[in-house]
């Protein structure tokens, strides 16, 4: 049923219309890598030069010790040195330490005797996630330095020494995380950005009459459509990896081919619910609206590019499994910080191939020629 | 309602459209001949578009059937419009493309053989006279060669039909009239048109004549046999000041209806010897001077203005 050549004329006549729109050129290939650029730049969890103030009211060999162990963690700056309690409120009301390390006057005497001394850190915990890491740093670097106390000043041995050793992302960085997630955030934004114009560009200008008085079936105005924006979609995967991996420097250890034949069914998916939106909408700034609203947002919060899906609320966890992002975001990351290959990839695959049939299906349902 | 000849092009029995309450075209029933140029007349809100979208399969009847070279409208859409051309109100091609551009476009959507396409394309510039503006674009021609270009590409397909939707609107008059040469043209081609207009004087090109008001259709024939069947003689009354003339001239016994056509007057009478010798007095006595006064052959407009009146209702505006 499908005419070829109309529905290469379409797709043919959408990219000229392209070609000569600088709003969709900017959409199309500089937003994404202003994106990746901006986001790898300013997301990042991790948390280090944490700003500590330090009231050491023992001042012996054994204080001294301890805060070198927290200088040379490389977690924390010492910032301030303190000469009285009171001075701690002011310093964590003002922001200028996260962090203030109170060590007691009897700690080296408590620790020669054999006892267990006790250190005070009072952390400013307004921002939640900041205190929480800073405890849980401050809290190994303290156990460490327990581990070396022995009564004869000598370095003792625990009797069980974890050896931890990190897969995929050794260190740790954030960035490892956000730049493939970004991928995945990104496509689904800017397929669904471009494509919720199309239609509804065709409502205002008028030219969807004209369209609807020639012989084409809807099929192949919405596959002519989608053709060039699936294109697009693909350059713009290139494009993103390429300033992940070259600027920077997120490890991609899996196959170029898988990533590429993953993307494009999960291009052709947001492509598909961008036109959804732009045949329901019939106008092009509302249609662009409900597109941000539908893809940006949940792929952005919901997808567990943000957040971990682990830790959400029920209700919100149950929502994650409808959103595409969550899916595609196993995929880019498992493909460049893990080289999975299509069989660990074959749930979520196949759900990319779902995602690609609804899109295109949805689109061309809902798509009607008759002007009313 | 005789056809030229053949069979019917178009066919229509009791189509009508509602939109909600609306009832937008009301059991409309007519018949359009093979190589006919058939005008659809009447002031905006008619329910001109909608029977045009109708028939070109763009909006399905809510009861009613007909046919349109022989396909149904019901389920034939599709078949329609690869046998019709189409040209909307506004103008609706492609502004970001170049003419050839929005041409090779729609020669490909209405399948127009590969090997044709070129020739195809050669005759739309050629006729439409836009051979030297082929690399431009379409959003910056003037709107009279918009229009032509707009023509060209709903005959790409060289279709039967054609159905033309106002399509001189907003066009100067010396464009207008080149327009209508195309479209002799295309009819001495042996092309059925179907036209809507609300120019009076482009109604009289047409062979045969649908007058529509509010949905209904009203009078349906020639515009010879239109002027004829008009009962109530006109005469046109050459006044110093049109306005006021015809405000003179409203609650007079023997008047029908005085209408403004620019600097003189029409009215329609009942007696014509009778409103000879009181008219002029009528008006002298407001200060309105009479320079003549003859009896003339209704003009369609006058056909039109009657016809409302005798369906008891004004021209929708």
């Amino acid at each position: 049923m499908l005419n070829r050549t109309r529905l290469l004329a379409v797709a043919r006549k959408e990219t000229t219309q392209l070609r000569r729109d600088a709003r969709s050129l900017y959409l199309a290939f500089l937003l994404p890598a202003l994106l990746v650029v901006l986001f790898g730049y300013a997301i990042s969890w991790d948390v280090d030069d944490i700003r500590m103030a330090v009231l050491d009211e023992d001042g012996s060999a054994r204080s001294r010790a301890l805060l070198d162990a927290f200088r040379s963690s490389g977690y924390f700056t010492i910032t301030r040195t303190l000469e009285r309690p009171a001075d701690i409120d002011r310093l964590l009301d003002r922001g200028t330490v996260s962090v203030a390390l109170v060590i007691p006057p009897d700690f080296a005497e408590t620790l020669d005797a054999g006892g267990t001394a006790a250190v005070q850190a009072i952390v400013d915990g307004s921002d939640a996630n900041t205190a929480t890491i800073a405890l849980g740093y401050a809290g190994a670097i303290v156990q460490s330095f327990a581990g070396t106390v022995r009564l004869d000043g000598a370095p003792a041995r625990l009797p069980i020494e974890p050896r931890t050793r990190v897969w995929y992302n050794e260190e740790l960085t954030s960035r490892n995380m956000i730049v493939p997630g970004l991928v995945a955030v990104i496509m689904m934004i800017i397929a669904a950005m471009l494509t919720s114009l199309t239609i509804a560009r065709e409502w205002e200008r008028g030219t969807m009459e004209q369209l609807a008085a020639t012989p084409i079936g809807r099929a192949e105005v919405v596959l002519g459509k989608l053709l060039p924006y699936v294109g697009i979609g693909l350059v713009d995967i290139a494009i993103v990896s390429l300033i992940g991996v070259f600027l920077f420097d997120v490890p991609f250890r899996g196959s170029v081919a898988l990533l590429m034949l993953l993307s494009l069914a999960f291009v052709i998916g947001a492509s598909g619910l961008g036109m959804f939106i732009s045949a329901v909408a019939r106008s092009q700034l509302l249609a662009t609206q409900i597109a941000m609203i539908a893809t940006f947002l949940p792929a952005f919060l919901l997808s567990g590019f943000m957040y971990a899906i682990d830790v959400m609320p029920a209700p919100l966890r149950v929502i994650t499994y409808v959103i595409p992002a969550r899916y595609f975001l196993v995929v880019t990351r498992g493909i460049f910080l893990k080289g999975v290959g299509p069989d660990v990839l074959r749930v979520q695959g196949l759900l990319m191939i779902v995602f690609a049939v609804v899109g295109i299906t949805a689109a061309t349902r809902v798509f009607r020629k008759e002007i009313d | 309602m005789t056809a030229r000849g053949g069979a019917p092009a178009v066919v229509a029995e009791g189509l009508t459209r509602r939109f909600g309450d609306f009832v937008a075209v009301d059991h409309v029933s007519f018949e359009v001949g093979g190589g006919e140029i058939f005008g659809f007349l009447g002031p905006n809100g008619a329910g001109k578009t909608t029977t045009i979208r109708i028939l070109t399969g763009l909006l399905l009847p809510t009861s009613g059937r007909g046919t349109v070279a022989g396909h149904d409208l019901m389920t034939g859409t599709r078949a329609i419009k690869r046998s019709i051309g189409y040209m909307s109100q506004l103008f609706s091609l492609y502004g970001d493309l170049t003419v050839e551009e929005n041409i090779a476009f729609f020669s490909r959507l209405y399948g127009v053989p590969g090997a044709r396409r070129a020739v195809r394309r050669d005759w739309v510039l050629e006729m439409a006279g836009l051979a030297e503006q082929r690399d431009r674009l379409t959003a910056e021609l003037p709107l009279g060669w918009k229009q032509r270009l707009a023509l060209g590409c709903a005959v790409l397909h060289e279709p039967p039909i054609l159905f033309l939707d106002e399509p001189t609107s907003g066009v100067d008059p010396i464009s207008r009239s080149a327009f209508w040469d195309l479209i002799y043209a295309l009819a001495d081609q042996g092309t059925t048109i179907f036209v809507t207009t609300h120019y009076m004087e482009e109604a009289e090109y047409c062979h045969r004549l649908a007058l529509m008001n509010r949905g209904k259709l009203i009078a349906l024939d020639t515009p010879r046999g239109l002027r004829a069947a008009m009962r109530e003689p006109i005469l046109e009354v050459r006044v110093s000041d049109a306005p006021r003339g015809a405000e003179a001239l409203m609650a007079v016994p023997g008047v029908i209806e005085a209408a403004m056509f620019g600097r003189v007057l029409h009215v329609a009478v009942t007696d014509v010897a009778g409103a000879r010798a009181a008219l002029p007095a009528r008006l002298t006595a407001h200060g309105v001077t009479v320079t003549g006064i003859e009896q003339i052959e209704p003009s369609l407009e006058d056909v039109f203005v009657a016809l409302v009146r005798a369906e008891g209702g004004a021209p929708v505006d």
